[in-house]
Parts: structure tokens; C-alpha cells; sequence
């Protein structure tokens, strides 16, 4: 793929090395291709297309859920299973302090590479996933612990198999006790947020989202095909649909914005970390001077309010 | 090219032939007054099929209206609608979404996807919703969502119980995310109602699939489903593909998921009103005499 930024960056590494090597002051040029640089990192980072961030979130180099968590949470301890004969990979859960405060997180987690993909099933959790993260929910709640969530998946996984053990059941469920666990849940989108499969552990009293991250009722090119039965219109679906986080939060859906690396998260996971940390910890402490029934009504509204007029 | 060489050229020309699309057989009576069963293609007179519940003797279950259902299920007179809910018509600027509303209200006289209201079943209150697949496939998306929860908040408040028929494709595709988010607002009002003691049946009906199944389709006290009606999460081809073979041909109906442990029980139309009935009594339902 061509990349204007990284020819100019290779232009003035070669520029430096004669300059260093031959003694001569190339300073004016370097100079001009450093303005140049800048220029184009804004043009291209400052103009970005949904179409665009949709292939940032897809990025294979994008933290996921564990690259976070190893930034954020370095006591995290991560506890397995759904006691009913199965431990999904797709989703991980576990416990961690957050500024000193018992959390417990639970997340999507794709693969970084082929052979973890297909032990992860690329992110995309069957109903045993989602039923290892309710466990997971209802051992906070009994111990009064906030709920932190990543949101990383394509969707939950459509197989046979899925479908006989009741994926719509598992996350039907997931949402129902979600609506009223009695303490703090913070969601935040990290890469996509594919439709029901995200909301299965989405339901939230706060939802952030990455910068670049996406969260959709379908894919763009799902939306393209049914809705104009051609799959190439995925870009213009990628508009229509308001699929990133600016759109999103614009219809009152996302909470906030967590502004990215220049350039995407994947350039810095460390640095991206400690964009989010700060939001993640305000946000908590806020959720977490609420009373009880402060919270379970905040929860309620957030979600009655969306797509009403007036309430 | 003169005359002749026209002549020539028009004999000369290889044969085509033209394709005849195939026909319907013309046995179709005139609209109305006979109905085909499209299982076993029996030709009913559409006044006993109706008279039958709609049912084909060979237990093919024909779609159903809202309104019909209604009238099927809850005592004369007794069905007070509710008020639709107070939505944004179309959250997300979608191109032609307005026209192609307008254009289902014409079509089926109602004025969205759902009829929800208060009705009573042999003198047993009940909060009743309906779901209505003609319109815009039965797709959920605000309208749909926020008239589903307001019902189900009013049962709570009334300690009434809520049977909900669901007939949808799914999400709202014109309505994005507002769409998706209707699923956590419909799951937190029957959440609300389900601690406040209260009995909530689902009656799956065809068809009911991704994100109405994914929410408040699965969320009865009781979960059952019409004979043949299909239910699933993912769509069929979509699960071919994944899984590259060949799914049986009774893959996602109801039976199937009844010997899969998804479901309580199929129940015959013939029976909707006496299950139902049954169900509201045993569970402390009261007659209220108007």
C-alpha cells in the first residue's frame, strides 16, 4: 500500500544520513520535508473518512483487550471458565485494582496473529462466552465491585453449534441482568463493536469509545448488501450508517470520546493507555459517588432517552 | 446493404429463443375469496381458513396481522390500545427512510412495526404486544423498542402480566445503532417488571430472528414458539458460510429448538388462548370485571 507519510519519512532519514556522512548543511531541505511531513500527517489524520477509521479498527497491529489490560491493570489476574464445562477465549475476565479499588474486567480478545486467532475464534465469543462474563458480572455485583468492559469483536459467532446452545438466549440474558447489576459498568469500544455480540457485555452506565474505534448494528459491507444489494458500497454505508465515535456520540449513544495516538492506537499502545486512563478513573469516580438506585435509574434513562423525543 | 442483403442476413441469423419465465399455475381464484396453502398448496376458502385460525390441516400456520392476533386471542371489546411512543421518526438522517415508512402506513393501515395495549383474556387482564412483520419486515427500531418498554412499564405499574408476540427479522437496518440500543432499553423494562414479581410470556412467532431474539424474544418467565416458525440468532447462509456445510433443513424452527433446550414449548394456535389463559391463572392473574 502506498504511503506518502512513510516516503517522505524514508526522503528525510536518507537526507540526515548524507548530511551526517558527507558533512554537508542540508538543513533548508530537511526542513522543507519536515513542514512537508506535517502537512500531510494532517491532511491525511485530520481529514479522516468513517471508511478510514473503519480500517483502523480492523488494523491487525490494534491493541486488544490483554494489550490494555497488561498498561492499565499490571495486578490483573485472570480467572477462566463459565462452570458449565466450557471457557471461551474469545472472552476474558478477571480481577484487577483501578487507583487502588477492586475491579473486575471483562473483554472481547481477538487474536494478534493466525495461531492465536484460532484459539480466540477471532473475538468471536459462542453463548459459553457470554455466559462465562455473566458469572463474572454477578461476582461483582456480590462483592460490590465496578465492572470495566472491552468491546473488541466482529459479532458473536453465527455457527450451528452456536445457534443449538443458544447464542441469542446468552446474550438476551447478558442484557437483561446487565439492566440492573448494582454496581458501576464502564464499556469501552476499543476496535469494532460488532452489533449484539458487543452489546452482550455493552450494557453500561457509561460507554467510551477510541477515537478510531467502531460500533454497528451490522458491518458496512452487510449494510451495503442488504440495504442497496451491493457489498462495494461498504464505504458510503460506512457514512450513512454513523458507525464512528464522533457520530455516535453526536446521537447521545457514546458518553465520550477518548482521543487516539496521532496516527492510531496502534502506533503507541503505552501512550494510548494513558489517553484512556484518566477518562476510564474520572468516569469511575463519578459512577461511583452514586447511590444504588442513582445508578439503576441513570442506566434505565441513558437507554430510554435514545431515540425518544422529549424524555 | 440493400434489400435483399437484409433478407439474406435476417434467415441467416442464428436461432435465439426467447426465455419464457414460468407461470404460476392459473388455478389462482380471484383475490380474497380462496387462499393457497403455501406448505401442501391446498386451496382453501379464505373464509374457513379463517373461521380455522388461520391454520392449514396440514399445520402450515399462516402469518398473521397484529390486529388479527388481537381479535384471535383477547375478549371482544376488551382491547384498549396504547399511544405510540414519541420517537425520533429518523435518527440517523437515512436517505428515503420517511417514504419507505409512509409507504408501509398505506400498505397496513397501522403505524408501525408493534400494537401494544391493555385487553382482557376470558376476564384475566393482560398487557398485550403484537408484532406485525408486514411492516418494514417487522424490524425493530425506536418506534418499536420504546413502544415495547412503555407497554412493559405500564404492566409494572399496574402489576399486570405482558405476553409479547414477536415477528421480526431483526434490527431496524435504517436506524443503526438507535436500533441496536432498543435492545438493552426493551431488556431493562422487563428486567424492572420481572423483579417486581410479574409473569412476562414470549410467543415466538415466524419469524424471529438476530437482535429481537437476542433480547426480549428469550426473556419469558415462559419462551414458546408457533410450529414451524423460524427462530435463530444468525442468519442461515450466514452460518453456511462460516461453518462451510450444508445445514439440515429443520435448522433454527421452532421444533428444533424445542429438542435443543431454547424453548419451553410449540404451542398450536388452536391453543394460544387456552395456554395463555392457563399460564396467567397459575400464576395469580386476576378476573377483573368491567
Amino acid at each position: 500500500m502506498f504511503d506518502p507519510i512513510k516516503e517522505v519519512n524514508e526522503q528525510l532519514g536518507k537526507l540526515r544520513e548524507t548530511a551526517e556522512t558527507k558533512g554537508i548543511d542540508l538543513s533548508r531541505e530537511m526542513r522543507h520535508l519536515e513542514a512537508k511531513l506535517h502537512r500531510l500527517e494532517k491532511d491525511i489524520y485530520g481529514n479522516i473518512k468513517p471508511w478510514d477509521r473503519v480500517q483502523l479498527a480492523r488494523n491487525p497491529k490494534r491493541p486488544t483487550t490483554l494489550d490494555y489490560i497488561a498498561q492499565l491493570f499490571p495486578d490483573f489476574i485472570e480467572l477462566h471458565g463459565d462452570r458449565h464445562g466450557y471457557d471461551d477465549a474469545a472472552i476474558i475476565a478477571g480481577l484487577a485494582t483501578l487507583d487502588g479499588t477492586p475491579v473486575t474486567i471483562i473483554g472481547h480478545q481477538r487474536g494478534r496473529n493466525t495461531k492465536e486467532n484460532m484459539h480466540r475464534n477471532f473475538g468471536m465469543p459462542h453463548p459459553e462466552g457470554y455466559r462465562k462474563a455473566l458469572r463474572f458480572m454477578k461476582q461483582a455485583e456480590k462483592f460490590n465491585r465496578p465492572v470495566i468492559t472491552f468491546i473488541d469483536t466482529k459479532g458473536a459467532y453465527p455457527g450451528k453449534a452456536a445457534e443449538e446452545r443458544g447464542q441469542s438466549e446468552a446474550i438476551a440474558r447478558n442484557l437483561f441482568e446487565m439492566a440492573t447489576l448494582k454496581v458501576p459498568i464502564i464499556s469501552i469500544v476499543i476496535g469494532e463493536g460488532g452489533s449484539g455480540g458487543a452489546l452482550g457485555i455493552g450494557v453500561c452506565d457509561r460507554l467510551l469509545m477510541l477515537e478510531n474505534s467502531t460500533y454497528s448494528v451490522i458491518s458496512p459491507e452487510g449494510a451495503a448488501a442488504l440495504l442497496w444489494k451491493d457489498a462495494k458500497l461498504a464505504e458510503r454505508a460506512a457514512e450513512t450508517m454513523k458507525i464512528t465515535a464522533q457520530d455516535l456520540l453526536n446521537l447521545g449513544i457514546v458518553d465520550e470520546v477518548v482521543t487516539e495516538v496521532f496516527g492510531g492506537a496502534h502506533i503507541d499502545v503505552s501512550l494510548q493507555s494513558s489517553l484512556l486512563k484518566p477518562v476510564l478513573a474520572q468516569h469511575m469516580m463519578e459512577l461511583r459517588g452514586r447511590t444504588q438506585n442513582e445508578l439503576l435509574q441513570g442506566r434505565a434513562a441513558k437507554y430510554h432517552q435514545i431515540g425518544t423525543i422529549g424524555s | 446493404m440493400n434489400e435483399g442483403e437484409a433478407m439474406t442476413a435476417f434467415f441467416k441469423r442464428p436461432k435465439r429463443y426467447m426465455p419464457l419465465r414460468q407461470r404460476e399455475p392459473k388455478i389462482d381464484a380471484p383475490q380474497g375469496l380462496m387462499t393457497k396453502c403455501p406448505s401442501c398448496k391446498y386451496m382453501h376458502y379464505t373464509k374457513q381458513l379463517n373461521e380455522n385460525h388461520k391454520v392449514c390441516d396440514c399445520g402450515y400456520h399462516f402469518p398473521l396481522s397484529a390486529d388479527e392476533r388481537i381479535r384471535m386471542l383477547v375478549d371482544d371489546q376488551s382491547f384498549e390500545k396504547f399511544a405510540g411512543p414519541l420517537v425520533k421518526e429518523n435518527p440517523l438522517n437515512f436517505p428515503d427512510y420517511e417514504d419507505k415508512l409512509e409507504k408501509d402506513r398505506e400498505r397496513t393501515g397501522i403505524e408501525e412495526a408493534i400494537v401494544c395495549g391493555r385487553a382482557t383474556i376470558d376476564g384475566l387482564s393482560v398487557v398485550v404486544c403484537v408484532m406485525d412483520a408486514r411492516f418494514r419486515m417487522g424490524s425493530m427500531g425506536a418506534y418499536v423498542g420504546e413502544a415495547i418498554a412503555s407497554a412493559v412499564r405500564t404492566a409494572t405499574k399496574e402489576r399486570l402480566p405482558v405476553v409479547l408476540f414477536t415477528a421480526s427479522g431483526g434490527a431496524r437496518m435504517q436506524e443503526g445503532m438507535v436500533s441496536l440500543m432498543q435492545m438493552a432499553n426493551t431488556s431493562i423494562a422487563l428486567k424492572q417488571h420481572d423483579e417486581a414479581g410479574l409473569l412476562y410470556v414470549a410467543y415466538l412467532t415466524h419469524p424471529t430472528t438476530g437482535g429481537v431474539s437476542a433480547s426480549f424474544a428469550m426473556l419469558g418467565d415462559v419462551n414458546v414458539a408457533e410450529p414451524g416458525a423460524l427462530i435463530g440468532f444468525a442468519g442461515r447462509r450466514i452460518i453456511e458460510q462460516t461453518i462451510r456445510e450444508k445445514l439440515p433443513d429443520n435448522f433454527q424452527t421452532a421444533e428444533f429448538l424445542l429438542e435443543a433446550g431454547q424453548l419451553d414449548a410449540v404451542v398450536h394456535r388452536e391453543q394460544m388462548r387456552s395456554f395463555l389463559k392457563k399460564m396467567i391463572e397459575l400464576h395469580g392473574g386476576e378476573v377483573h370485571h368491567v
